[in-house]
This record gives structure tokens, sequence and C-alpha cells, in this order.
């Protein structure tokens, strides 16, 4: 009996379990798996950030009260423990309360979605523009104001892709060229693609946004710290969509007009 | 109409291979396309098992990265367009007639015809893996312009598409032509069947939809080799639009895939439960609502297109409403269960699992509605367990629900219930170990489609790669499950559940090849 139940609530339950889990673990735990979000550096990461948190709280939460609804009737009324069969099929205020507290519910989650969208796709006031162009497989960078263009390619090698040699940290996140933008500096991105669709991606950045060959797509950062930041191709592009990172190096004004100074002469 | 006596003589069940070419007998047609279903399930599913072992670990050791790609294409198309929709039109094939007390489908040698097409046309798509470039391997969206790239694999994949659309808008007909024409008398529309709502209202969704991958997949074709450009920005076209006229198919097919089984789950819960299903009106609004949001919110799947502000306000508000009609069924499905008195005979747990795990895909839907999150979500492992949720605990666990429920009536045997539940167990068990990793693969930033990954996502890939080893294997026990139960077992009443709802209950078990030559009549 106690085994039976158990069954049922391992089935159907672990779910939400591992659910719970995400929350249960310490925080150092989490670090080292990867459980969240990565931890967000710009205004716009941390907007995403947020309301990704209180999304996931309400589903989390609206998850719960299902579960145990579900789980109550799975224990309670089963015919093994002498349950008699009710006989009412609908009941007009129960279906008015579980149409209307989600339409409130969906109503506090679309205010905070919506303002978030506003600033994200606020892209006037910039201080500087890169265009980045996405071509099969790897990226080109152009400071147009200043005049410096780029490839980044992937730089880890082959073998430690096959295995022959031992993978090293930024395993498949390692480029030749980095890009570099200066911290607290409103960067606007004009993304665009050579080729076929890429999408130029840095989780802790801020969203995606896809580059499409024939069209100039926007978007902006304004990095709150210095660091290295690492991301990905995020749009299947053919053969090496796994293999065309991006690595954005956050750097003070000094040194970001030192670097482009230096890529002046060197170009 | 001819006599009594005329059906009499056809008692006779044909006999060899003509049978199964030249029937036109909805419960042959409806066994074939359950078979190629569940063959095309176990092709799909070796694909997945392909990409899982490639996803062990971290490098490549399986695969190369261009086969990797076709594996992810192809396994997306055959488990869509292979298994799941002609696994619901067997269900509409077999059930539909005997649910509404016709004597077959209407339209009976369109019904044979477009069973026929199907086997073709996904030779013609498995075919695409041998020929020179190798099959399709730009996604199943297809999107140009690198599908554009690809070899003559692609062309296969188009006809592929159009062939399996015709036989989907062929069978679409003949399920609206017979359940518009041949109910029984008494059974009005408000007094049908839920499955058989869910199963018109994916009809009249295919029709509506199917046409319009039709277009797209055909101005790819002319973008490839008869020079036109509606894709190519170089000669004035736009690649977006590509994805706008996909998704506008797109998402109402994600429905197709998802109301039958709701369908299926309605006729099964009431049964187990012992009690009728709760809001019935409730549940026929709410599905045609769903199905009429459906052509309104495609373009979520492609907010990172770089739409105006407008539109991507426009399809996060459209596509948040979906959580109402929903929401509506869940809760419906759980006043059913309410203060039932309930059996957990293997249907029902299906049916319950389903309830419970689709709700997960809800849920995760929910949050991927909401655009500015949705940038970060966008294109990566969270959206690949998202719609694992969606489509294999809705479609698939309620396509299982619907085979232990009715085996017993197709076959006249009991299924073993043992093997059963082993199955359910071991099927549940592992599709959460397989996919509850992916939403914190997602979280952390891995980009579906690639085969190969950085080293912080090691650990759950090797978790999901177990998770779908076993998976995989365990649907094997439903190959013997169903086998079993037709060559013997426990012989099965007509009614075979406890006082369950519906005309199929009134027919013996098995099913006689002709059932209701004369219509029942319906109170």
């Amino acid at each position: 009996m106690i085994v039976n139940r158990l069954k049922h609530l391992l089935g159907a339950g672990s779910a939400l379990i591992s659910t719970l889990v995400l929350w249960a673990v310490p925080a150092s735990v989490k670090a080292e798996w990867g459980l969240n979000l990565p931890r967000p550096v710009t205004e716009i990461a941390r907007v995403q950030y947020d309301l990704h948190m209180l999304i996931m709280y309400i589903v989390t939460v609206i998850g719960i009260i299902v579960f145990a609804i579900m789980f109550y009737s799975i224990v309670k009324f089963r015919k093994s423990k002498g349950a008699q069969a009710a006989k009412f099929t609908h009941s007009t205020k129960a279906e008015v309360i579980w149409t209307v507290i989600p339409t409130l519910i969906l109503i506090v989650m679309a205010v905070p979605s919506t303002k978030a969208l506003l600033l994200m796709e606020d892209t006037t006031d910039s201080d500087m523009v890169v265009k980045v162009t996405g071509y099969q497989w790897g990226w080109h960078y152009d400071y147009m104001e200043d005049d410096v263009d780029f490839f980044s390619k992937l730089t880890t090698p082959q073998s430690q892709i096959t295995g022959t040699e031992t993978k090293g940290e930024n395993y498949l996140l390692e480029v030749d060229n980095h890009m570099v933008i200066p911290v607290g500096k409103k960067v606007r991105i004009l993304l665009t693609a050579r080729d076929v669709i890429h999408a130029w991606w840095v989780p802790q950045l801020g969203g995606k946004k896809d580059a499409i060959p024939g069209f100039i797509n926007e978007m902006w950062v304004r990095a709150d710290e210095t660091g290295t930041f690492r991301g990905q191709c995020a749009e299947l592009c053919g053969k090496d969509h796994g293999y065309m990172p991006i690595v954005v190096d956050v750097v003070e004004e000094a040194e970001y007009q030192a670097w482009l100074a230096g890529r002046r002469n060197s170009g | 109409m001819t006599t009594t006596v005329a059906d009499h003589h056809h008692d006779e069940v044909p006999k060899g291979i003509t049978r199964w070419l030249f029937t036109t007998n909805h419960k042959d047609i409806g066994t074939l396309y359950l078979w190629f279903s569940f063959i095309m399930f176990l092709v799909g599913g070796a694909m997945a098992l392909v990409i899982r072992a490639e996803l062990f670990q971290p490098g490549l050791q399986v695969v190369d990265p261009h086969f990797y790609n076709q594996m992810v294409t192809v396994h997306a198309l055959i488990m869509i367009f292979g298994a799941i929709m002609p696994g619901f039109v067997g269900f509409a094939n077999w059930m539909i007639p005997m649910m509404i007390g016709a004597p077959d489908m209407a339209l009976p040698r369109m019904n044979n015809w477009s069973f026929w097409l199907l086997p073709f046309a996904t030779s013609l798509l498995i075919l695409s893996l041998f020929v020179p470039g190798g099959g399709p391997a730009a996604g199943w969206t297809i999107y140009p312009p690198l599908s554009v790239q690809g070899g003559m694999g692609v062309d296969l994949t188009i006809f592929t598409i159009h062939i399996l659309g015709m036989s989907s808008i062929l069978g679409a007909i003949n399920i609206i032509a017979t359940i518009m024409n041949m109910r029984a008398p008494g059974m009005t529309l408000m007094k049908m069947p839920l499955f058989i709502w869910t199963w018109v209202i994916t009809a009249f969704l295919l029709i509506a939809a199917m046409p319009v991958l039709a277009g797209a997949v055909t101005m790819l074709l002319t973008d490839r080799h008869f020079g036109t450009a509606f894709f190519d920005p170089a000669g004035g076209g736009d690649p977006v639009m590509f994805q706008h006229i996909f998704w506008f198919f797109g998402h109402p097919e994600v429905y197709i895939l998802i109301l039958p089984a709701f369908g299926i789950i309605s006729q099964v819960i009431p049964t187990f439960a012992r009690k009728p299903l709760f809001g019935y009106t409730s549940m026929v609004f709410a599905t045609a609502g769903i199905a009429f949001l459906s052509f309104i919110v495609w373009a979520h799947h492609m907010y990172t297109v770089g739409m105006p502000l407008s539109g991507e306000l426009f399809f996060m508000y459209s596509t948040m409403l979906i959580a109402i009609p929903t929401g509506v069924k869940i809760f419906n499905w759980m006043a059913t269960m309410w203060r039932g008195s309930m059996t957990f005979e293997t249907p029902m747990l299906y049916a319950i699992a389903t309830v419970a795990l689709f709700t997960v895909g809800g849920l995760t839907g929910l949050m991927m509605a909401i655009t500015p999150a949705d940038f970060q979500y966008h294109d990566t492992y969270f959206i690949v367990a998202h719609f694992h949720y969606v489509i294999f605990c809705g479609s698939v666990l309620g396509m299982f629900a619907g085979v232990y429920y009715w085996l017993p009536k197709w076959t006249g045997h009991m299924y073993d219930e043992t093997l059963g539940k082993w199955h359910f167990w071991l099927t549940i068990i592992a599709f959460n170990v397989t996919f509850f990793p992916q939403h914190f693969l997602g979280f952390a930033g891995m980009p579906r489609r690639i085969p190969d990954y950085s080293l912080q996502f090691a650990e759950f890939n090797v978790i999901s790669s177990i998770g779908g080893f076993v998976l995989g294997f365990s649907q094997l026990i439903l190959l013997v499950v169903v086998l079993k139960a037709i060559r013997g077992g426990k012989k099965a009443s007509a009614e075979v559940w406890e006082n369950p709802e519906g005309l199929e209950w009134t027919v013996p078990s098995p099913a006689p090849y002709h059932t209701f030559a004369t219509a029942p009549e319906v109170k």
C-alpha cells in the first residue's frame, strides 16, 4: 500500500521534486551545475533575470497547487479505499473562478514584461556603434566610427574536439580576436549576416538577436562591470554552428581607447 | 442502401496482402495507420538515440556535425509527420465510426489512398539521408537561406512534405465528412464524445494549416531551382517571410498534435474516475478557443528576428491568452477526478501523467510567452525541454493512454497489466530523467542543435543521455504488450471497463469487421 502510493508520488511528482531541488540546493552547487540563468551584468540582462525569476516563481506555485490537488485526489478518491463517485458534471462558480484568476495572474505578468520590452527596444542615445556580421562560421566586428574591423573565430584546436588532447577550461568558448567594449557605455550593436541566419548571444549581456542576411537588426548593451563574457551563435547555421563562439571583453574607457589605437595601427 | 443480408456477406474478412493494400475498412486502415505510426516512432527514436549518444560527452565521438544536423532535422520530421499525426489519424479511423455509430468512414476509398501515400512520403525522407549531400540539415523548420544551401536531400524533404500534406488534408476531409454526416440518430453535436469534438476541430486546423506549409516549401523549391527570390535578400526577397509563413502553419500544427490527445484523455479519465466528464460544454469551447488562438500567436516562435515593438507586444499578449482555455481544460480534468472513485489501470496512469506533465510543459510555455525573458530562452535547451514535455507528454502519452484503453476492444484480449505498468513507470521516470535537466541546460546557456558543447554542460548531458536510452528501449515493451494482446490473453468483455461511456463499448470485443450496419439510437 505504502509502496504503491510512493510509486504514484514518484512518477507524476518527479518533475515537481526536481523543480524544488532548484531552490533546495546550496548556492555553491548551483554555480557549478549552472542551474539558472547566469549572473546578469547589464541592465537588460538584469531585467530579464528578474522577470524570469518572477515568472518562474509564479508558475512553480501554480504547478505545486495543481499537483497538490491531483495527489490529494489520487490518494483520497480511489475505489480501493471505498470512495463513491459523485455525479456532478459542472459548476459555473468553479469555472468562473478558474477563468478569472488565471486572467488576473496574466495581467500581473504582462505589466513588467511590457515595461522590460520597452526598455530593451530603446536603442536611442547610444554612445557608440558596433556592426556585427555573422558568417559561416565566425563573426566579423566593425567599429565603423573608429575605422577598426576584424574577424573573430574559434581557437579551440581540433585535437581537443576529437579528444586526442585534454579539453581546456574554455573549450569551444575561445576565439582569436575578442570583441572589446568600454564599461558603462551604451553600445548599439547592429546585426547582419553574410550567408545564412545566425544569432548573436552573450547570456550575461542580455538576450540574443538574429543576424539576418540583407537585414540590419539592432540591440544594445551597457555593461556594469569589466570582465570577459562568453556566448555562442544561437541559430542553426550549418555544419559548424556549434563552433562559432562569441567573446566580449568589457574594459575601462582608457584601456578601450588604447586597444582601439593598437588595432588601428596593426590594421 | 443494400439490405442487411448483403452486409452479413461482408463479414468475411479478406485474406492475404490484398486485404491491406485494397482495404476500405476503417478498422483495417486504422490498424495500418497505427502500425505505421509505431514503426516511425521507433525510427525517429533511433535517431534521437544517435543525438543522445553524441551528446553523452563533450567533443565529437559518434557522428560528424553535418550528420548530427541531419539527425536533429529528420528526427523531428519523422516524429511529427510520421509518428504523431498518423497515429492520431489511426485512432480517428478506428474510433470515430464506432463512437458516433457509423458503419465506416464517409469516404472509404480516399481513406485507403490517404494511408498509402504515407509510406512513400516517409521513404523519400529516409532516402534523402543516403543521397549526395545527405538529408535535410537545417532543422525541421527548414529556414532559408540555410535550407537553400542543402543538396537534393532538401528537395526530397519538400516532396515528402507535399505528399504528407496531401495525405493529411484527405484524412481531415474524410473525418469532417464522417462526423458531420454519419452520426447516429439522436447524437447532436453537443452529445458527441469529446474525442470526436477534438478531432473535428483538429481536422479544420489541418485543412487550414497544411496548404500554408505546402506553399512555403514550394516557394523554397522554386528559390532553390527556378530562379525565384522569395526568401533571398540578394533578389529582393525576405528570409524572415519564410519564418512567418512557416509558423503560421507551425503553431496550429502544435495543436494538431495535441488536441486529439486531449480528446483521448477526456474519454479515459471519466471511465476510471467512474464519473462523467466535468464541464463538457466548457471543454468544447476551450478546444475551439485554443484552435482560434493558434492562428494569431505564430510569431512567438521568432521573437528574436527583430520584429517591431508593437508586433512583439501583440504576440506576447495573444500567446499569454492561450493559458486561459488550456487552464480550463486542466482544471476540468482535475475536477473530473475530484470525488470520483478512481482505479489506476495503465490507461488511467497514462492519462494522469499526460495531465500532470503536460502542465509542466504548459507552464514553461507561459514563461516563454514573456518576450523579454524569451530573448534568453530562445533556441536553448529550455525550449527543447519545453516542447518535449508538451509533445511527448501531451501527444505521445495521450496516445499510449488511448492504446491501452482501446486495445482490448481492438484485439478482443486484455493486455498484460504488469507489462503495461512496467512500460508506464519506465517511460515516465526515464522521460523526466532525460528532459528535466534540459531546463537547467537551457538556463545555463546551452544552445539547441549543437553536436558539441562546452564543459559546464557536461554533467546534465550525461544524465539526459542515460535517461534517453532507457526511454528509447522501454518503448519495446509496448510492442510486446500489443503483440501479446493480439495473440491471446484474457477475453475482453464488450464493456471491457466498468460502465464506460460511449457507443464503442456496445459492440463486442474484438469489434467485428463491420459495426453499426444499422445505426444505433442515441437518447
